[in-house]
């Protein structure tokens, strides 16, 4: 006897649905070996990673708080995708939009600017640096066919250089005992509280409001279509006359205005200054949610929640059971793994056939 | 011959094999003589090609009995096969471009059998009247050219059965006479020749004994030199051949105009396009015969917009210069292209109907102010399933899960429905059962009436002659002038086919008369 593969006719609806708990049950028994075998009680780990980050007001905030910039990124960065252009640099045009948004929050300073000018306007800004971080591999594409792969990764570090030096040298607060970190931003230039006593903030509105956006542009613009089109059938879409050129350009910058309104919201959200490091590796993290949401506005949506709730149960499981965070990698790790490995059989299906003679 | 005759070289007992969805062979039975030249005729889908997979190893059946020489045995493999004396021809070729003609046989056999490899090449080719340069590199060769490789390769591992896939669709009429002489020289030596075809006039000039399939079931076994074509035809559809309706033209002004058409191939193995120019004409159809791999390709990339040129006067579409306009621009002025490949190109394999007829049909009021409307695709894309008798569950069925010819109806059905004034098809019947290919000439008839432009592009010399009003051929990049097809006949294009010119056409015609 042997299993086989075997391709499916058409998608199937049940398999689409069923594969992410497939996978949690999966990931739920590695775990429990895994725990078992380091001698901690499986239980009161599972409840450290899954129950406790969430089972209080704060908590939960908590959980949307670290989604939001996931989300906005894995959306943008979807957009591009299914077009076939792999944006990899959402953490450099994150940064790139920290710093745009950041700096027109430390040029208004004290004045009395209201919050509702500065704030869109640190947006405009943060998107307006984020596109442009991303137009550079765009351009390199486009012109000279340099793989936007490579050319989007490396202006990662560009970018954090960049913000290195600035938080370092002229950025740096004179009254902060020369730490590498900019003043502090003035309560106008702060994104508001949505719930009292917890740090979640209006960028998570932001980030549902962009998520909607691209599912009608995903599902209902013909431009969404073309870009569907060019990234299942390169030749189809030559055929139809849909220009890749403007793909990769719409691609890119979608990908880069998202991640540079992440970055703003960042800044303007639980960090509230500028530091050398604005992200925890969302830009990278993202792109993991961008695929176990399988490209789908919906989709990224819950996947950016199951990540944040990766984070905070790695972090309480650190806390509360003094695991390694070595091992709370590995679990995350294994998750992943089963949740991709599971939407295979959304196209295929497994049959056990009869061993040669 | 060696092997008694009472015993098959090949005996299949009841194969059955079944695909997702699809039931390819049923219970099928079939004896190979040996010193027999046995044809498996049947349409495209009918389990031809799935039969053969199961001989050569490539494809394990659900049920039934291989019987080699009396033994039953198991093929697991295409390395089985080939120990056991059963050689393959695909129709598709598998030869590395770059490589010399040696070094691709050399890839094929085992360590013991490469020894004095092109002598040996050479001593087999001559034999057998299939001339080889051992030296050559494939991309230099025609196609005909390297079906020789694919067939030396075969006989060479010596083999007792051979399998020809479709081995005609790629030959000029006179190269496929050269190949029937080889097969024959090979039969009368003792080798059994299995030989797929759809094409029943070859079979009946070739074959000793066919097996019909159908849907994937035998239907009948015969002798085909004792058949009709039409006998063979009912055998092999379950009814008669489907007949066009063929008018008078009423021919208007040039719609597509080319000049001096030059095309550097993007592809180092491509062909160039030197100086092409015809017309095309409403109301008449245009045909371009020709060997594929002479240009065709290169052509209908510059001819769709797939491809933009510099030159925008190059082409011409109702007097407006067009070269240098993408694919969807060209279609807004007029233009409908039915590509040759359907999947992942013509379609979009994992996208529903409605989607692929969104594809080309992305203007004529189904989008407005950017946003699909969603309701007018689903109502053009019913349209054009109700009126080409497209067999899917409806417009929401992914096109993937189509058949090839209800996928090419569709596809002929799109854009048909676009209300063109030039048509450009591609081999618009490869690989379509018999009863859609008829359809989709008699559409192609219909609109030429209708005082549409065609362009059909094809390998099917039978089909050009069949719809065309005047025909030009493409051979090593260079067109020949169209002549009206009621002036011309197929030798003399096929010999245009094999690359000579019209001035040599014309001197060989003095000679023979």
């Amino acid at each position: 006897m042997k299993l086989r593969l075997e391709a499916r006719p058409e998608p199937s609806r049940l398999a689409l649905w069923s594969a992410p708990l497939l996978a949690t049950a999966a990931t739920l028994c590695v775990g429990f070996i895994v725990f078992t075998a380091l001698g901690r009680n499986p239980v009161a780990a599972f409840d450290a990673f899954f129950i406790a980050p969430v089972a209080t007001r704060y908590g939960i905030a908590e959980l949307l708080l670290k989604a939001s910039p996931l989300m906005l990124i894995g959306t943008g960065l979807a957009i591009g995708y299914r077009a076939n252009v792999w944006n990899i640099g959402a953490e450099g045009q994150l940064t790139l939009g920290a710093l745009a948004g950041g700096g027109i929050a430390l040029a208004v300073g004290e004045a009395d600017v209201p919050s509702a000018l500065l704030l869109p306007a640190m947006f405009i800004a943060g998107a307006l640096a984020g596109m442009l971080w991303a137009a550079i591999p765009a351009l390199l594409r486009t012109r000279c066919n340099a793989n936007e792969i490579l050319t989007s990764l490396m202006l990662v570090y560009v970018a954090t250089l960049l913000l290195s030096w600035l938080v370092h040298g002229p950025w740096r607060d004179p009254e902060g005992y020369n730490f590498p970190q900019s003043k502090i931003f003035a309560a106008n230039a702060l994104l508001p509280i949505l719930l009292p006593e917890t740090r979640l903030n209006a960028g998570f509105v932001l980030a549902l409001a962009v998520v909607a956006l691209a599912w009608l542009f995903v599902r209902r613009h013909i431009v969404g279509f073309e870009m569907r089109v060019a990234g299942l059938s390169p030749g189809a879409a030559n055929y139809a006359g849909i220009s890749w050129r403007r793909n990769i350009w719409l691609g890119m910058l979608a990908g880069g205005a998202c991640a540079g309104l992440a970055g703003v919201g960042e800044a303007a959200g639980p960090i509230g200054q500028l530091l050398p490091s604005m992200s925890p590796g969302y830009g990278f993290a993202a792109i993991i949610v961008a695929f176990v949401g399988r490209l789908h506005p919906a989709g990224i949506a819950l996947a950016s929640l199951l990540m944040s709730l990766l984070y905070l149960g790695g972090e309480s499981a650190q806390v509360n059971l003094a695991l390694p965070s070595a091992v709370t990698g590995l679990f995350e790790g294994t998750l992943l793994f089963f949740l991709l490995a599971a939407d295979v059989l959304v196209n295929y299906r497994p049959r056990i056939v009869a061993a040669a003679a | 011959m060696a092997d008694s005759p009472a015993v098959p070289r090949l005996a299949l007992r009841g194969i059955t094999k079944r695909y997702p969805g699809v039931l390819a062979n049923d219970r099928v039975d079939l004896d190979v003589l040996p010193g027999e030249i046995h044809a498996v005729l049947g349409e495209n889908g009918a389990g031809k090609s799935t039969l053969m997979k199961i001989i050569y190893g490539i494809a394990e059946p659900d049920a039934g009995e291989i019987r080699w020489e009396g033994e039953a045995l198991h093929v697991a493999n295409p390395a089985r096969a080939r120990k056991l004396g059963i050689g393959m021809v695909f129709q598709h070729f598998s030869l590395f471009e770059t490589l010399t003609v040696a070094d691709n046989i050399r890839l094929a056999l085992e360590r013991a059998q490469t020894r004095q490899l092109r002598q040996r090449i050479r001593d087999v080719s001559s034999r057998y009247g299939l001339p080889l340069q051992p030296a050559r590199r494939i991309h230099t060769m025609s196609v005909g050219e390297r079906q020789r490789v694919e067939i030396v390769r075969c006989l060479l591992q010596k083999p007792r059965l051979l399998i020809m896939d479709e081995p005609t669709s790629v030959l000029t009429p006179q190269a496929a006479l050269r190949l029937f002489d080889t097969l024959r020289t090979l039969a009368s030596e003792g080798c059994s020749i299995l030989y797929i075809s759809h094409k029943l006039d070859e079979i009946r000039t070739l074959c000793h004994r066919a097996t019909v399939l159908r849907a994937g079931r035998v239907t009948g076994q015969c002798d085909p030199r004792r058949e009709t074509t039409a006998s063979l035809a009912r055998m092999m559809i379950g009814g008669e051949l489907p007949h066009t309706v063929h008018r008078a033209a009423r021919v208007g002004a040039p719609a597509l105009c080319v000049r001096a058409l030059d095309v550097a191939p993007d592809d180092p193995f491509g062909t160039r396009l030197a100086g092409l120019s015809f017309d095309v004409c409403e109301g008449e159809i245009v045909g371009i015969a020709g060997v594929s791999g002479n240009g065709q390709k290169e052509l209908l990339a510059a001819l769709s917009g797939e491809r933009t040129l510099a030159r925008a006067d190059a082409i011409t579409l109702c007097g407006e210069p067009v070269a240098s306009l993408d694919a969807f621009a060209r279609r807004r002025r007029g233009l409908a292209f039915i590509p040759e490949d359907r999947l992942g190109r013509g379609a979009v394999p994992e996208m529903t109907l409605a989607d692929n007829a969104l594809l080309t049909a992305r203007d004529h009021g189904h989008v407005a102010r950017g946003f699909i409307r969603t309701r007018r695709v689903l109502a053009f894309a019913r349209q054009t399933i109700a009126a080409f008798g497209v067999k899917a569950s409806g417009p929401e069925a992914i096109a993937r899960s189509l058949s090839g010819g209800n996928l090419q109806k569709f596809i002929v059905g799109r854009e048909i429905g676009q209300r063109p004034k030039v048509l450009i098809a591609a081999q618009p019947t490869w690989g379509v059962d018999v009863g859609a290919s008829a359809q989709i000439r008699q559409a192609l008839l219909d609109l030429r009436e209708r005082g549409v432009a065609v362009l059909v592009v094809s390998e099917e010399l039978d089909e050009l002659i069949e719809i065309c009003d005047r025909l030009a051929v493409i051979a090593h990049g260079r067109l020949s002038p169209a002549k009206p097809v009621r002036e011309t006949s197929a030798e003399e294009i096929g010999v245009l086919m094999a690359g000579a010119t019209a001035h040599e056409t014309a001197a060989a015609e003095a000679l023979a008369q």
